[in-house]
């Protein structure tokens, strides 16, 4: 298969690449940092990826830099068979109702230009023959606002609701979109948080999203006992929800 | 670019500290594979280990040295945590020359090298440990007695100092640095990338011999033997049986299969399960240990036992259970390791046994391997003879055991593993190894005249400030 990764230098996207790099995939990276994208284009060699591993800058801050990267990508995959997208910004509540510079960089990170680079990423793999894959990670704050996590978990929903539209549009042209919704899983992101039960690990979760990639499942949760923990937050009343505080 | 700035890392929620500054992670309990002592501290953790570095007192890997080796000082000062830091940069599969990040994982590396022809040229007991831990404390494995220690197979280190500067070192360049960091359990820098030679290996499989050792002085005897035809050679000791049959134990030999003993399908990869959560103290007891060892002694059988084994259950027997260190219970437990000059069987090795008996020390698990030639790391633990690895439930008698073993080692010429320690007194540490102490004292004056990477085995141990 041959997959551009945005976000694949960090976290779960790390992840996820090395275990398509370890079965043999060609793979192209995207990401803001040169040095950082040369050093996981060497990982990723090592373990097996097919070809050789290119990359090309990509910052989610800046929209006029996707459409060079995702052609980039194309030239030198020789075509695309998917695009996975884990990129993204996490800040606390609170600092974000503190900070209007971070909540405006946040949004607009984790919603209009991801949405932005999604369209075009569409457009290139609709223009291929069919069975094609977008696969991008959202979150399971999109599920139900929560106190922690409203602004983040704004965006998030946002991202959710318009993956979940893309996969009824263009499912029939023959356009997988597989939309992650990963629970609280240990990375640097992360790193710092108090620990929920049920935290998952970064492997475990990628092997999860290379199968869903494979299968082209349109909704995964990861680890995915948090389908049935988002099912019971999303039954809870507002009077609860009120009280609460996670 | 999932960019988590740092100044982003505040934690919400109202029963977490507030960090100490901007950016800086909580306070969390931080502990050593013995789970004892545990120290509050702020462990930055990213991908980024660089980054994170920078300002920080010490570099920690997955925590597993058993005592305060990996602890930051009291006070609250920043670690930084590399186990995120974990590619690979460079793999030759030409000449075995391999490159990576500090963090990477000892079982990432050998499920990589395994089935490409290669693997560490040395391994300590364990493969949850990270390749800056192996640097720090100079790991040595069952080959020991050729293979030196985990530093000689070292070629470069890129290390931050303790100046923020960023530099690679080597035995051609700042040798004095690349030395002392050989061993030097941290505290000469950060190490960021570490550059080793594998070793060549002509299937992944391990031809593995045991046999039943009487006593103690046999379990010696054969072991020197066994060290001049095998590579891999280890002694498993029951301390817990009394009287003639002290020691008595299961010797380990092992090699690299050939080619046409080993199997023809390469090595699964298993996932081992964790010990979900910590035993209560009082559920292993040592007449439970005492059973067990007489057991796995009489299981065994006379004469030589001979077969295939996978390379993970000979080199890592104890890995099949992830976290395993918490069947002792939150009291914890401590691993007193130490080497006593040779010959095999001196007197000496027999009285070092007596000595932490008499002291009322229950060892529940002992593992015996001889020593060769010293390396090159200045601090490192192996010299010649043999060394004795006794874990110990923590309790009451733990401080007055390790005092008497502490007096005894320092006796009869012996030192200790820092890495495995955690009650050892300076005055103890000094007489075993005065000199070395003092030429690695000379070095980090030079390096890090203000003393700013510490650890909580420094202040014990090293005479450091708090």
């Amino acid at each position: 298969m041959k997959v551009a990764l945005l976000g694949a230098t960090r976290g779960m996207g790390r992840a996820v690449a090395r275990r398509l790099a370890e079965r043999g995939d060609t793979l192209f990276l995207l990401g803001r940092d040169v040095a950082e994208l040369e050093r996981s284009a060497a990982d990723l060699q090592v373990r097996g990826a097919g070809g050789a591993v290119a990359h090309a800058v990509c910052d989610l801050l800046e929209p006029g830099s996707f459409a060079p990267a995702l052609d980039a990508a194309v030239h030198a995959l020789g075509g695309l068979d998917a695009v996975v997208v884990s990129a993204g910004l996490f800040a606390s509540q609170e600092a974000l109702e503190h900070d209007a510079a971070l909540r405006a960089r946040l949004l607009a990170a984790n919603f209009t230009n991801t949405v932005l680079f999604c369209e075009l990423a569409r457009a290139r793999l609709l223009a291929a023959n069919g069975g094609k894959r977008l696969c991008v990670f959202s979150s399971v704050a999109g599920d139900r606002a929560r106190k922690p996590v409203i602004l983040y978990g704004a965006a998030k929903a946002g991202l959710s609701h318009y993956l979940t539209g893309l996969d009824h549009k263009f499912s029939a042209d023959g356009l997988r979109t597989i939309l992650v919704k990963p629970g609280f899983v240990k990375t640097a992101m992360t790193a710092g948080l108090p620990v929920p039960p049920f935290a998952g690990e970064p492997e475990p979760v990628a092997a999860a999203v290379v199968r869903a990639l494979d299968r082209g499942t349109p909704v995964v949760y990861v680890p995915g006992i948090w389908r049935w923990i988002m099912l019971v937050i999303r039954s809870l009343p507002r009077a609860v929800m009120r009280r609460i505080q996670f | 670019m999932e960019a988590v700035e740092s100044h982003l890392r505040i934690v919400h929620g109202r029963r977490e500290p507030r960090p100490a500054s901007p950016g800086e992670p909580p306070l969390t309990e931080l502990t050593g594979f013995g789970m004892y002592p545990r120290v509050q501290g702020r462990e930055r953790l990213s991908e980024d280990l660089e980054r994170i570095t920078d300002g920080a007192v010490l570099t920690r890997g997955l925590g597993r040295s058993y005592g305060d080796a990996s602890l930051p000082p009291p006070g609250g000062a920043p670690v930084a945590g590399s186990p995120l830091a974990d590619r690979v940069l460079a793999f030759d599969l030409g000449t075995g020359l391999i490159r990576a990040e500090a963090g990477v994982t000892l079982m990432r590396l050998n499920r990589l090298s395994l089935p490409r022809g290669w693997f560490t040229p040395v391994t300590p007991g364990t493969h949850w440990v990270t390749l800056g831990g192996m640097v720090a404390a100079d790991v040595h494995g069952k080959n020991h007695h050729v293979a030196g220690c985990f530093g000689e197979h070292v070629r470069t280190l890129r290390m931050r100092l303790a100046d923020g500067r960023l530099v690679e070192c080597s035995d051609e360049r700042d040798q004095d640095l690349f030395r002392a960091t050989l061993g030097g359990m941290g505290l000469t820098g950060h190490v960021l990338e570490v550059t080793f030679q594998l070793e060549r290996i002509a299937t992944p499989w391990i031809w593995q011999e045991s046999e039943q050792v009487a006593d103690l002085e046999r379990a010696l005897e054969r072991l020197q033997d066994a060290g001049r035809e095998w590579p891999f050679t280890v002694c498993w000791n029951d301390l817990l049986a009394d009287g003639a049959r002290l020691g008595r134990g299961l010797l380990v030999k092992g090699r690299w299969a050939t080619a046409a003993e080993a199997p023809p399908a390469p090595p699964r990869w298993r996932a081992a399960p964790t010990l979900p959560f910590a035993l209560p103290s009082w559920a292993v007891q040592p007449w439970m240990l005492k059973i067990g060892n007489a057991l796995n002694f009489h299981k065994h059988g006379a004469g030589v036992r001979r077969r295939i084994v996978h390379p993970e259950t000979f080199f890592y027997p104890l890995d099949v259970v992830r976290e395993w260190n918490r069947v002792y219970g939150r009291r914890g437990f401590t691993q007193y390791q130490a080497v006593l000059p040779g010959p095999h069987g001196h007197p000496r090795h027999r009285r070092f046994i007596e000595t932490l008996r008499a002291h009322g020390g229950h060892v529940y698990l002992c593992v015996i391997k001889d020593c060769g030639a010293a390396g090159r790391g200045l601090l490192s633990f192996p010299k010649p003879g043999v060394s004795f690895a006794l874990d110990l439930p923590i309790g009451p008698e733990t401080q007055r055991v390790s005092d008497a073993l502490g007096e005894f080692v320092a006796a009869e010429g012996g030192r200790i593993y820092l890495a495995k320690d955690a009650f050892t007194r300076p005055e103890h540490l000094r007489a075993m190894d005065g000199e070395r102490l003092a030429a690695f004292d000379a070095m980090r004056r030079r390096w890090d005249p203000e003393r700013r990477l510490r650890s909580a085995l420094s202040i014990r141990l090293l005479g450091d400030a708090p």
